[in-house]
Order: C-alpha cells, then structure tokens, then sequence
C-alpha cells in the first residue's frame, strides 16, 4: 500500500528550479532513503510534503488523498536545521509543539511522559532547553517530530550532532517506529546510513530523479562482478596468473570476473591451485560509490 | 482557530512569566512617580536657587530710587571706583556686577554693562533687564507728571472663554476643560506612539529568535506561517493591554500615595510631556477638583473611547506585522535589522511630531492631514479626538486606517512566509518587495 504519492512535481525559485518534475512512491511501513547532494532539492521536496510550501506543477497524494490541510497533522518532520525555544521548559515546549499537530492538552501529556520515561528524561520537564547538553536537545526534537504519533516522519539528517550511543537510541526508535506502522523518509547525504536502515531510496540530483528502488535491486544492478579472497598463507602473485587483479596485498586479493562466470568456477580455480581459502565473497558497491559515480558523471 | 489560540497563549505567557515583565511593570509607575515628584522638586530647588546676588553700580541713580524689592534678585548698591568693584565683586561673594552710566533723558536705548564670572543664564540677564526697565518706566511716568490711576485704567486683562461651556457651567469651566483636552490628548498620542515602539519591536524580535533558533520550520510545518505571524502579534499586543491595564490602575494609586506622603499632588508633573506652554499651574489651582472631575466626565467619552481602541489597535496591527516582516530579513546576526528598521521609524517620528503640532492647533491643515494620512493618524488623531474633529474626518481616518492595516498584514504576511525560510542571508528592501509580488 502506497503512504506517498510524488507525481510530477515542480518548483521554482525566480529562474532557479529547485525541483525538476520529481515523480516516485513511498510504501507504507517502510524506512525511505530520500538522498541527494546539497543542493540536490531534498529539503524544498521536503517543505512541500509538509505543507510549508506549494508546488508549481504536480500532486501529491496522502493515503491516496489530494494533500490537504489536514494532512500535516499526520506528518512528522525533524528538519536539518533544528531548533527549540531556548528559554522554555521541556514540558511545556513539547507539549506546545504537539499541541500545534492537534493532540489534546491530555492527549500529548500522556504521550509526551511516556516518551521521556522511555528515553530517561523524566526528571527534564521543568528543565530549560538551554541547559540541556545538545545531545539531550536532540532528544527533546525528536520527541517533539513524534509524539503526536505520525503515520509519516520526515528526518532530514536525523544524526547529525549526536554521539554514538545516542545514534544507536535514536536508530533503534526509527525501527520501532516502522514496527509498530509508522512510514519513515530518511533524508541525508550519509550514505553508510542509508545502508543500515533504509529499503528504498530515491537519488535525487539538481531537482531530479536520477535513481530509484530496493536498496539490494540497486547494488545488483550496479555491482561490477568483483570478489574478494582472503588466504591463509601468502600467496605468489605468479600463482594468480589469468585473473583480473583489481589489489593484491599477498594473503587479500579482490579481482574482477567475466559477467557469465559462476562463483563455483572462480572458487575452483583456487582449488585446483591448492591455495587455502580463508574466506570469499562478492564485492558489492556501496551506495556511496554508486551516489558518487551517478552524480558525477 | 484552536491553534491560533496556542500561539497567542504562548506568545503572552511567555512575556508575562518573565521576571523582567514584573520588574517593569512594577518598576515603571514606581519611575513615573519618582520623575514627577523629581522635576517637582528639582523645579522647586532651582528656582529657590536662582536668587543672585548682584552688586549694581547706578550712575543715574534712577534703578536706586525706583525699584522696589519684591522677592527675586537681590541688588546691593554701590558707588566704588568701577575698576576696584570689578575686582572685589566676586570676592565678596557677588553673582554679578551691574553698572548703569549715567542717564541722559533723551536716551532710548540704556546700555548697562555686567560683569559675571560664569556665563549668567538667560533668564538671569532677562529678569535683570526687566527690573531696571521698571525702574526707569516709573521714573519716567513720575517725570512726566501722569495720573498713575488713569495709566492703571489702560491695562485691560482678556482672557478667552468657552461661551457654551458658560451657559452650562459657570465661567470657568471652559479653560478647565480646554486643559483637560490638552492633558489627555498629550496622553492618547504619546501613549500609541510608545506602544508601536515597545510592542512593534518585540514583535521583531521574537520572529528574530525563531528564525536564529530555527525552530519556525517546525512550527509552520504544523501552522500557517500567516497564523504564526497573527498569533504573535496579538499575543504580544495583549501583553501591551495587560501592562497598561495595570498601569491604569497602579499610577494614579501610587500618584495619590505619594502626593499624601508629600503633602499634595505637583501640578507639574505634565510638563515632562511639553504641557508647561498649555498649562499655567495657576489656572488649575483656581479650579475645584470637582470641576475637574465633572469636566472630565463631560468630555464626548463616546466618541473618544471606541475610536482610541480602535486607532490603537489599527495603529499596533499596521506597525506590529511591519515590525515582524523586518524581523524575518535578517540572517543570523541581530544587528543587521538596525538598517531595515528605519522606513518604519521615519514616519512614527513624524507623526509624533505632528502630533505635538496638533494638540497646540488642533484643527490646523497639517493636524487634519495627519489624523487622515493611515501611517500618521494613529497616533495624530487620537491626540485630536478630545478637541471634537469633525466626526466624518474621524471616519474617514478609521476607514483608511483599516484598509492600509490590511493591505501591510497581507504584505508582511508575504514577506514573513519567504523570510523566515532564507537562512544565512539578509534581506535588502528590493528583495522584500520583489517577495511581496511573488506567488509562493
């Protein structure tokens, strides 16, 4: 079932055009990789689904409605450029920022207690966000993007700023989110990110879609047959005569095979050989090498 | 509607939690009282010291014989060698030296020449040249040998009274309530004039803090930026109502309370605001205070009133979205809407400055044009509305006042939403104008 319906869409800043006639879909359920370089138009595509602006040309469709105003009530949005009122308590900012996406006082109480036990704050509610460390702040404006219990939250460069450990917090509640029914659009330039947790990605680049689907289906269609070797012992360069060497360092070896070639084939070359395997495996591209070779060419 | 409530709700509570809101609110009656009771008694202080002692040397002989000392400079006279006294005035702890030649009868113009160690003030000088010139009038009406009682009978005293007023209310009541307009028009002008500034600039300010703090993409994505924008400025202008309310109330106690503690109530307290050229103290001290009261009362209340709120809430509204439409055109740095504040500012000025003109000459052309023109008449026609204008200039005022108000909400309106998504980069003027002919 389809969350996110981007058809068409155009927008234009005086001559520049920021989004070029971006059409894709987003699935329900899923965690969505929406990756670009600066400028790419993530950010205007972003403030249009959320309503902050209009589109020149195109529709969008929420659950399969016309957007309205409504719709961002159901939106959760973590921008790049965070902010808090500094000088306000925690509680009351939360529960004035989830208040604005239409919950009840009672309503974003409840829900707003429940996420500060669950990320061991509950002592900050009287706290101003200026004494907050920045990685608390970051947890506060997450709690804020989803305690009115979005279907969609939009996170643009959610882990910018944070360390580790609140990384892996923060990472494990997106997948939590996904569990329990929410769509997640995941937007960022770090790749390694995208990889972790994403299934679907769309690359935009100068306001257009330059690639798009299953994270796997993309390192498949652009994997260049590459494997690495690893040996026991060290191994002569003369024993590897006939093979595409791409680096060998001796006991590590990654060489290119003809597209038609079998795994098995290639193993047994080693075998024949009686040169000891430690381990072998097909070198896919990262979406980095595939991002960087895409927006380059 | 339910989120315009929140951010209005939010908007005040902000402001009046603050303890600094407190302290000036508190504070400010308090620094009233204190200025008023201050230029009371500085005025007071001053005035007792501005005795001088001055030494005269009368070669004619005429300012020894004729003047007659009545409060005022004290003169000592003298008949030393000038160049000695010249010397030892200031010594003998002398403000000042005088010295009148010798007089001939056909002389019109009298030079007396003074001799000062400081620079005199020049109301010194004056009451100096008045007190001699007296002396030599009377002895010039002695030398001509005229009936003092036929010279008396040619000075008439006129005086301007309200005819209406004295057919109503006796013979005095016109000159109290001429006062009265004048106070209170002083009052209304000044009072929209600090609002606009006070107010407009918080308004600015708190879209500046959103925009640097960020947090405003947040907040649209769930609001439009327009009700964000309308939401802060009646939020911020209902802390401006709610301070005002309580200064209403707390002034004239504190007022009352000081004037027990000092015995009564200084009449100057208005010249703070120009009034001293309206209102002779004197005057008022020959009115009973119930006069006062009932010509307070008598004023056209039902005029005044509903137009002052609604001048007051057009003028604060026209201002107040300007004020956040500049906030919006700085980058990061607060200190760059120093240089986009001053369209705003020129015209307040200005029609602070009518508005003085207009309470001297209320119905004055330059008076009528600025309770007209929508960028001077709140703060112009309020100061007019205790002298009675025309009730279709009131209404035209009112009418073009709301339409402009409209016109600046819809265009700040415009530039706010495009403003404060530009991060990094500070408006000029032509970029707010070309964002308020853009479509999105």
């Amino acid at each position: 079932m389809i969350i996110l319906k981007i058809d068409n869409v155009v927008k234009r800043f005086h001559k520049k055009t920021a989004v070029d006639g971006i059409s894709f879909e987003i699935d329900k359920g899923s965690v969505f990789g929406l990756l670009g370089p600066n400028g790419a138009g993530k950010t205007t595509l972003i403030r249009i689904i959320t309503s902050i602006f209009n589109a020149d040309e195109g529709t969008i469709f929420f659950n399969g409605e016309k957007l309205n105003e409504f719709h961002p009530h159901e939106i959760g949005y973590m921008p790049e450029e965070r902010g808090l009122y500094k000088k306000m308590k925690v509680g009351e900012q939360l529960l004035y920022l989830t208040q604005l996406k239409g919950l009840s006082y009672k309503d974003a109480k409840i829900s707003i207690v429940n996420w500060m036990k669950k990320f061991e704050m509950k002592d900050w509610w009287n706290k101003k966000i200026e004494e907050l460390s920045k990685g608390m702040q970051q947890k506060v404006q997450f709690i804020s993007t989803v305690a009115h219990d979005p279907k969609l939250i939009i996170l643009d460069e959610p882990f910018t700023g944070l360390d580790p450990v609140n990384t892996e917090l923060i990472r494990n509640e997106i997948l939590r989110l996904r569990e329990n029914g929410a769509t997640i659009i995941f937007s960022t330039h770090r790749m390694e990110q995208v990889e972790e947790i994403c299934e679907d990605i769309v690359l935009i680049n100068e306001g257009k879609v330059i690639l798009e689907g299953k994270v796997e289906k993309i390192k498949e269609d652009f994997k260049e047959h590459k494997y690495k070797v690893e040996f026991y012992n060290s191994v002569e360069e003369s024993q590897l005569e006939g093979l595409d060497i791409v680096s060998f360092t001796g006991r590590e070896l990654i060489f290119k095979s003809p597209e038609e070639t079998e795994s098995n084939d290639l193993l047994k070359f080693f075998i024949d050989k009686n040169i000891n395997i430690k381990s072998f495996a097909e070198v896919l591209p990262s979406l980095n090498d595939i991002f960087i070779k895409l927006v380059t060419e | 509607m339910n989120k315009l409530w929140l951010i209005i709700k939010r908007e005040y509570l902000v402001r009046v939690r603050k303890k600094s809101f407190l302290i000036v609110t508190i504070l400010a009656p308090l620094a009233f009282a204190t200025i008023t009771f201050g230029m009371g008694f500085l005025t007071a202080y001053m005035t007792r010291n501005s005795t001088k002692q001055i030494l005269v040397k009368d070669d004619s002989g005429v300012f020894k014989k004729y003047y007659k000392q009545k409060g005022g400079n004290v003169y000592t006279f003298t008949s030393g060698k000038i160049n000695e006294l010249k010397r030892i005035y200031h010594k003998k702890g002398y403000d000042m030296l005088a010295y009148i030649p010798a007089y001939n009868d056909d002389l019109e113009n009298l030079k007396v020449k003074y001799y000062s160690p400081k620079k005199p003030g020049l109301s010194t000088l004056g009451k100096v040249e008045s007190d001699i010139s007296k002396s030599f009038k009377e002895y010039k009406i002695e030398k001509s040998n005229l009936d003092r009682q036929i010279l008396d009978k040619l000075y008439v005293d006129v005086s301007l009274e309200n005819a209406e007023a004295i057919d109503s209310q006796g013979d005095k009541t016109g000159k109290v309530s001429l006062i009265i307009s004048t106070a209170l028009a002083f009052v209304m002008g000044f009072l929209l004039y600090m609002v606009i500034f006070i107010f407009g600039t918080q308004v600015m300010r708190s879209v500046m803090e959103e925009k640097i703090n960020r947090i405003v993409e947040i907040i649209i994505s769930s609001v439009k930026p327009f009700e964000l924008m309308l939401g802060k400025v009646i939020g911020v202008g209902a802390v401006g109502l709610t301070q005002l309310f309580i200064w209403i109330i707390f002034i004239p106690v504190i007022l009352s309370l000081a004037g027990m503690f000092f015995g009564q109530v200084p009449q100057n307290g208005g010249s703070m605001m120009g009034m001293e050229s309206q209102i002779n103290p004197e005057d008022l001290k020959q009115f009973p205070i119930n006069m006062v009261i009932h010509e307070f009362f008598s004023l056209n209340w039902g005029l005044i009133l509903p137009a002052f709120i609604l001048f007051f809430l057009g003028g604060y509204f026209m201002y107040s979205s300007l004020f956040a439409a500049v906030g919006t055109a700085i980058g990061d740095d607060q200190g760059e809407s120093q240089s986009l504040i001053w369209p705003i500012t020129v015209p307040v000025v200005f029609a602070m400055i009518i508005m003085f003109n207009s309470v001297e000459n209320p119905d004055s052309q330059l008076a009528v044009f600025g309770s007209i023109f929508p960028l001077f008449s709140p703060i112009v026609m309020p100061a007019r509305l205790p002298f009675d204008p025309p009730i279709w200039q009131v209404g035209l005022s009112l009418v073009l006042l709301i339409l402009t108000c409209v016109l600046f909400i819809w265009i700040s309106a415009k530039i706010y939403r495009t403003g404060i998504l530009m991060y990094g980069k500070k408006l000029t003027v032509k970029d707010m104008i070309k964002m308020t002919f853009s479509r999105n």
